[in-house]
């Protein structure tokens, strides 16, 4: 084959790829990309009389980062995304590692279905369930009476947050999870057996290094989710104190300050960013990591 | 042909049939449209509820109208949707009657005809010049109903003796358990009161203004957590919440009449009133449609309608309403105190001044009682 022609097919599959491509980079053009600029471009705009008008000025930046109630909110919310990350990470590797491991493809698969199935229904309404299970007089508290103990308050706190924050990512972590178990070839496991390694040695120093990608990213989903949440902190954790995305609410409720919770979006945007391109570095970080 | 296979044949319908009905179906679409063109949308901005066919359902039917509601929570959130909106987008707007004067300076209510209303069958003198409504002796907003703020409690945890003060608030056995309706306004007003501002709650001086913001603070530890309308009502159904800051029976009214042990007073320091009236919206071209519904609302049967809302009642504002609704529910009538001569009778409480209507602060802005707010939840 003559050089030409080889060329002429590269740049015929070249043209192809980018075709296939345009659709993907069109969408984060007008649906993030777009509107991420605008937002930033709306935290220097002003208000007067509730109504925004287009400027240049760093007042609104001045105001949110000069105060502490900003900070106190940037904190709680960090905070509560961590330990969510962290919660329902452990929690959800031994089902995944179950699922991966100890059943057959066909319970897996069926085990992949209804973890998807409450994604059917609305998560605000799986929140107010949680509302009615977790009050001091519904069921959790009923049965934990019957062995004379409680009633506990675990609406309008950090635990109530917590199991909203669960039920909004625990699903997804578990399937995230145990498809990237799965992909463990078994023959690795084996082997660590037979070298004499117990099954705790063989998850530390095996099933966890190779699956490390998978349980990074699920990870990564489950901090993101938590971090920009605004159901279950306002909900199931009474607002008290609030998170970022309820100070979004506070700000543009009254007196329709959009460029100030387009400062909070902003740092949330950065806090993102920043969390999300360190985890994909560390998940990637070592060649033939999984 | 058997007569059997006759019968079957003359169920089915004739070709000649078909064409038939498809002709006349063709031909009668233009009218069935147009008398869908005919329905006039009204859109409504207002709180929660005013939009929902228990109120305007039918006003609706009578008049082929459809109202197109879209609610909001607070003045200042009102204002905020209305100065984002191009002129004329709301036909009609329920406000809170401190957020009228705004609306009217910012020039986005038409003026009204007081001719058309009936000032002549208030129950009370001040509802005829409601502050505010009025610039000049030209009227730009009409009063439909209003409701009393002060303390609401769960009777299981407070007696009524107790409520009768705000301290009970700060009572240590409901710790944890005191919640706040999601806005500064009702909740900083309360405080005021109790620091014994009394009618001059919302003109503090800084001094008063600083002991405000200490006695809220001090109510913290107390707190169980802040709450929007769905969240009110249900921790204060549940259990949950056993005394709510900032609310009055708009809330526990619902709740109690579905059974649950709850109830809202009015202090010895004395309460606060909301109060909700109708403008027309500026630019608006169903004006007088829009006159026609606040008329209708403010007939002995739309103000029935409002004391009966399903979403939170309101008390009557007409002489007429008030015998309807004693003629209709008198048990409503009875609940609320909508009873000539009864002790808790909403115009004997203002006219005992035991009832200041809600504002806006006057020294400070409301920016500054909304930072206060946030520092506050996040204390």
């Amino acid at each position: 084959m003559g050089t030409k022609e080889t060329e002429k097919k590269k740049r015929g599959f070249e043209t192809f790829a980018v075709v296939w491509r345009v659709p993907l980079i069109a969408w984060q053009t007008v649906f993030f990309l777009g509107p991420l600029l605008f937002m930033v471009a709306m935290s220097f705009f002003v208000v007067k009389n509730y109504r925004m008008r287009e400027a240049f000025e760093f007042v609104s930046w001045a105001k949110m980062l000069g105060r502490h109630t900003f900070w106190d909110a940037y904190g709680y919310t960090l905070l509560l995304a961590v330990c969510s990350t962290v919660i329902v990470s452990l929690i959800a590797f031994p089902a995944a590692y179950a699922l991966a491991f100890k059943t057959s493809a066909t319970v897996r698969r069926w085990a992949i279905f209804l973890l998807v199935v409450p994604f059917f229904t609305s998560y605000l309404v799986r929140i107010f369930s949680w509302y009615v299970v977790l009050a001091e007089s519904g069921p959790v508290n009923s049965v934990l009476g019957f062995f004379g103990l409680g009633p506990f308050t675990m609406l309008n706190t950090m635990f109530g947050t917590m199991v909203g924050y669960a039920t909004l990512t625990l699903p997804l972590v578990v399937i995230l999870q145990t498809v990237s178990l799965a992909n463990i070839d078994n023959r690795f496991i084996e082997a660590a057996h037979n070298l004499g390694c117990g099954a705790f040695r063989t998850i530390h120093a095996v099933i966890v290094p190779m699956a490390k990608t998978g349980l990074v990213i699920a990870a990564l989903f489950c901090f993101i989710l938590s971090f920009g949440d605004f159901v279950s902190p306002y909900y199931l954790g009474g607002s008290k104190p609030p998170t970022l995305a309820i100070l979004i609410i506070d700000t543009t409720k009254s007196g329709q300050q959009w460029p100030r919770a387009a400062v909070v979006a902003v740092m949330m945007m950065l806090t993102l960013f920043t969390v999300a391109f360190s985890s994909i570095w560390y998940a990637y970080r070592k060649r033939g990591s999984r | 042909m058997s007569k059997k296979e006759n019968r079957g044949r003359s169920q089915q319908p004739s070709r000649r049939q078909v064409l038939k009905y498809s002709a006349a179906a063709a031909l009668a679409t233009p009218f069935i449209s147009r008398a869908w063109a005919n329905t006039v949308e009204i859109n409504m901005l207002a709180w929660y509820g005013h939009g929902e066919p228990d109120m305007v359902g039918a006003f609706e039917e009578a008049n082929n109208v459809k109202f197109k509601p879209k609610y909001y929570a607070g003045g200042d959130n009102m204002l905020g949707l209305i100065a984002q909106s191009p002129p004329g987008t709301y036909d009609i707007i329920l406000s809170d009657g401190e957020f009228v004067q705004q609306l009217n300076a910012a020039g986005y209510i038409e003026p009204l005809d007081a001719g058309d209303y009936p000032f002549d069958d208030m129950l009370y003198e001040d509802f005829t010049k409601f502050p505010g409504h009025w610039d000049g002796d030209t009227l730009y907003s009409m009063m439909l109903r209003f409701g009393h703020l002060g303390v609401s409690y769960n009777k299981n945890a407070i007696s009524e003796e107790e409520a009768m003060s705000y301290s009970c608030f700060w009572k240590p056995e409901i710790k944890g358990k005191v919640g706040h309706f999601d806005w500064h306004l009702p909740s900083l007003g309360m405080m005021s009161l109790y620091n014994g501002n009394g009618a001059g709650l919302w003109d503090l001086d800084d001094a008063k203004w600083e002991k405000v913001q200490e006695t809220t603070l001090s109510l913290r530890p107390q707190v169980g957590g802040f709450f929007d309308y769905g969240g009110t009502f249900n921790s204060l159904k549940n259990g949950e919440m056993q005394a709510m800051v900032g609310i009055g029976d708009w809330i526990t009214g619902v709740l109690e009449k579905d059974g649950a042990p709850v109830a809202s007073v009015v202090p010895k320091e004395g309460g606060i009133q909301w109060t909700e009236s109708y403008c027309i919206g500026k630019g608006t071209e169903k004006a007088d449609i829009v006159k026609k519904f606040i008329q209708y609302m403010l007939s002995p049967e739309g103000q029935v309608k409002s004391a009966q809302m399903a979403a939170y009642p309101g008390f009557c504002i007409t002489k007429g309403g008030r015998a309807l609704l004693n003629e209709v529910d008198p048990k409503e009538a009875k609940r609320t105190g909508q009873v000539d001569g009864m002790a808790n009778d909403p115009i004997t409480l203002i006219k005992e001044g035991r009832i200041h209507y809600r504002d806006i602060p006057v020294q400070q802005s409301l920016e500054d009682w909304n930072d206060f707010w946030s520092e506050y939840k996040n204390a």
